[in-house]
């Protein structure tokens, strides 16, 4: 018993570098447009409380897989997904999964920031709403504060927060996309090219926020940018055609990766 | 002849294109980038230099043209006979079918000699007209035709002159709309003269007839709009509520939760309603409506007039369901797929996605929608006419009979009028009072729209 409890402490505190908890596993996901196929049989597994980058060049079906980790294909009518996802190990396609709890457990931010033409404070207040997870005002007062400061826009917006949504700035409006996902405690954040359409210095203050974030929130990011992987990522998976070619941590991917297309792309040579 | 003016002054342009079009080509001969300005521009703008001064010219030739045919056919006459308004145009009514051979009866000399000046001095002023027009053409265009040449900007020109077109197309428009409005205002200032205001705005009662004898009883007519407003109030609430909700809901299926192919085919369905002509509707809601209601009402004992509010607000429900439908479809189309992505993976169902996002996003363009829609109902006649009756009943109840500011005018000005009664004039200021209603209408809508905006975007 004691023994036990020490190993699980030990294991806790080093976690060993090649083997982290799984939060999410995607086991030979295929998915279909009508009948184009946009994925042919990935798998891949998502550690937690850690990033994983999704790089390669575009239309190889990054966003494709993304968006199957929290069913959001399940809103394009011709989308067919076959394989396997687990969350937790459950699996997410299993018909018993409500996907508006699932949604709720796995937040979202787009490529293009996209808030709603709501107030800042409507803006995070949504999910927190629409899910029952407050009791009166004051609770969603704090709630929304708190997801604000999380995001480290707080004080930027705190003297505004019933202005509009829309009328921030790109990287404001990404972070307070930011704010809204994480408003219902989600345990997984997936991120489309969260800063494609932003300038340098808001790049900056999101790659900083995903690093920040990363302490409590499993993380999926889907980047075109090596650099970009390579700052805020731990892991990264590379795809190409459907396929994921290479899957590593970090550091060693862009290092020595073992594949030649992986190489050609971080260098660029092609994608 | 004024068929032929303008032919010559198609044919003169049409030509004159051409002529320049050649000219600056052959310019420019091998070489088309020494020109300025591409052929086509040197033509076009010759074609305007020809037809404008024509155009002009007509406009202000042809009202003095005519101030003189009449006053060479008045010289012989009696003046007796043309000292007014209505004395000179019956004249030249009948001058005018002298001339077409369908006279009834024998003219007299004097119409015969009248006649004959009149036709002679007809012809005399549009051959006049016919010269002056082309002479003034001709001289524009050889001072245009001398002007092409490599440097000359004709295509500048050309893009001035399509300004000042455009410019002059809604100067009508709005010239158009300002003189009616003054006319408008003037012969309800004219009926003001003859009935209190304070009288026409809050009184209670509207029967307009006027008494053929001095010592009739109701001689005076009573012009209270109070039971108009109120029956124009309650039929045009009545159908939007039948069209409001129905529109927006079916607007709301049909870009939301229908297929592609399934909205293809209802959104056209629906909006075949809206062509359909309303005197077509108006039969359907007396024949068919109103007894149905009627005899609905009195299965459960209420009395139902056989024309009642209630059916004419229905059937114009059902008229104004497409304009409500088919513009909230587009608007809510038009709301950025983001926002519904956005709200989707906050974990949101559809129902509330659209209810929180989607129709908040929609807003201005709804209430376009619905203030369209209002809009017709408040000037629709016909439906009225044929369903709700012409009892001017001061009446909330929508199952007695009521009638409309429109059903009012039409029913004034049916018929034989004297121009200066109280009556007729009483129509102007119905369309006065029914101007500005919509006026407010629409500018109560602005300001949903704007306030939304500011809050939002
Ligand atoms: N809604 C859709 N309908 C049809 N095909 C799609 C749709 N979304 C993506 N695809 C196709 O799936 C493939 C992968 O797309 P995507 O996942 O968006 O690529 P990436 O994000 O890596 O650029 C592409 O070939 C794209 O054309
Ligand atoms: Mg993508």
């Amino acid at each position: 018993m004691n023994m036990l409890s020490e190993v699980d402490v030990e294991k806790k505190l080093y976690p060993a570098p090649d083997q982290p908890k799984a939060k999410m596993k995607g086991d030979n996901v295929s998915v279909f447009y009508g009948a184009k196929q946009a994925l042919f049989g990935v798998s891949l597994d998502v550690p937690e409380k850690m990033v994983t980058a999704l790089i390669g060049p575009s239309g190889c079906g990054k966003s494709t897989f993304l968006r199957c980790l929290n069913r959001m294909n399940d809103t394009i009518s011709i989308c067919r997904v076959t394989g396997n996802i687990t969350l937790d190990n459950r699996d997410i396609y299993d018909p018993k999964i409500d996907v508006v709890q699932l949604r709720a457990r796995i937040g979202m931010v787009f490529q293009k920031p996209n808030p709603f033409p709501k107030s800042i404070f409507e803006n995070v207040a949504y999910g927190p709403r629409i899910h029952g997870l407050v009791k009166d005002k004051h609770h969603l007062d704090e709630i929304v504060e708190k997801s604000l400061q999380r995001a480290g826009l707080f004080t930027e917006v705190k003297d505004r927060l019933h202005e509009s949504g829309t009328g921030l700035s790109g990287g404001q409006q990404q972070r307070l996309c930011i704010a809204r996902a994480i408003a219902v405690s989600p345990e997984v954040i997936l991120m489309d090219e969260p800063c494609s359409a932003l300038d340098p210095i808001a790049t900056a203050k999101v790659e900083e926020l995903i690093d920040e974030l990363r302490e409590n929130y499993t993380i999926v990011i889907v980047t075109h940018s090596m650099q970009q992987a390579a700052r805020v990522s731990q892991r990264t998976a590379m795809f190409h055609l459907g396929n994921i070619v290479e899957v590593g941590d970090t550091e060693m991917m862009f290092t020595s990766p073992t594949e030649k297309r992986t190489q050609d792309y971080i260098t660029g040579r092609f994608g | 002849m004024t068929t032929a003016y303008f032919l010559i002054l198609a044919l003169l342009t049409v030509s004159w294109f051409l002529v320049g079009r050649q000219r600056a080509s052959s310019i420019a001969g091998a070489d088309p980038a020494s020109l300025h300005s591409l052929p086509s521009y040197h033509g076009l703008f010759l074609a305007a230099l020809i037809c404008l001064p024509m155009i002009l010219i007509f406009i202000v030739g042809a009202p003095l043209a005519e101030r003189y045919i009449e006053a060479r056919a008045f010289s012989g006459l009696d003046p007796a006979t043309i000292s007014d308004e209505l004395g000179r145009s019956a004249v030249l009514r009948d001058i005018q079918s002298v001339l077409a051979g369908n006279y009834a009866g024998t003219a007299t000399p004097e119409l015969t000699t009248a006649a004959s000046a009149y036709s002679s001095a007809a012809s005399i002023t549009s051959w006049l007209l016919l010269i002056a027009g082309i002479a003034a053409a001709l001289v524009a265009a050889m001072f245009g035709f001398r002007l092409i040449g490599p440097e000359f900007r004709a295509r500048n020109s050309v893009e001035r002159l399509v300004k000042y077109i455009l410019l002059a197309c809604s100067a009508i428009a709005v010239l158009t709309t300002v003189g009616i409005v003054f006319s408008v205002v003037f012969e309800t200032i004219q009926f003001f003269s003859k009935v209190n205001p304070i009288d026409f705005l809050f009184g209670l009662q509207w029967s307009p007839q006027t008494a053929i004898r001095a010592d009739q009883v109701g001689s005076s007519g009573a012009f209270g709009i109070v039971p108009l407003v109120t029956g124009t109030l309650l039929i045009t609430v009545i159908a939007i509520a039948v069209a409001g909700p129905l529109g927006l809901f079916a607007a709301i299926y049909m870009a939301e939760y229908a297929s592609p192919r399934t909205r293809s085919i209802v959104k056209p369905i629906l909006e075949i309603l809206a062509g359909i002509p309303t005197v077509v509707l108006g039969f359907f809601a007396a024949l068919t409506v109103a007894p149905f209601i009627r005899g609905s009402g009195e299965s459960i004992g209420l009395s139902v007039s056989s024309e009642s509010a209630l059916a004419a607000g229905l059937v114009m429900g059902m008229m104004i369901i497409p304009f409500v439908s088919s513009l909230s479809d587009d608007v809510i189309n038009a709301v950025p797929q983001s926002l519904r992505d956005g709200s989707y993976a906050m974990g949101a169902t559809k129902s509330e996605t659209i209810k929180k996002v989607i129709l908040p996003a929609a807003l201005p363009g709804i209430v376009s929608a619905f203030m369209l829609a209002i809009s017709r109902a408040v000037g629709e006649t016909m439906i009225v006419v044929m369903a709700a009756g012409l009892a001017a009943n001061l009446t909330f109840n929508p199952l007695e009979a009521v009638t409309t500011f429109t059903v009012q005018i039409k029913t004034i000005l049916v018929g034989d009028q004297e121009f200066d009664s109280a009556k007729t004039l009483s129509a102007f200021a119905l369309g006065f009072v029914l101007f500005f209603f919509t006026l407010v209408l629409n500018f109560i809508a602005l300001q949903i729209v704007k306030r939304y905006r500011e809050q939002y975007d």
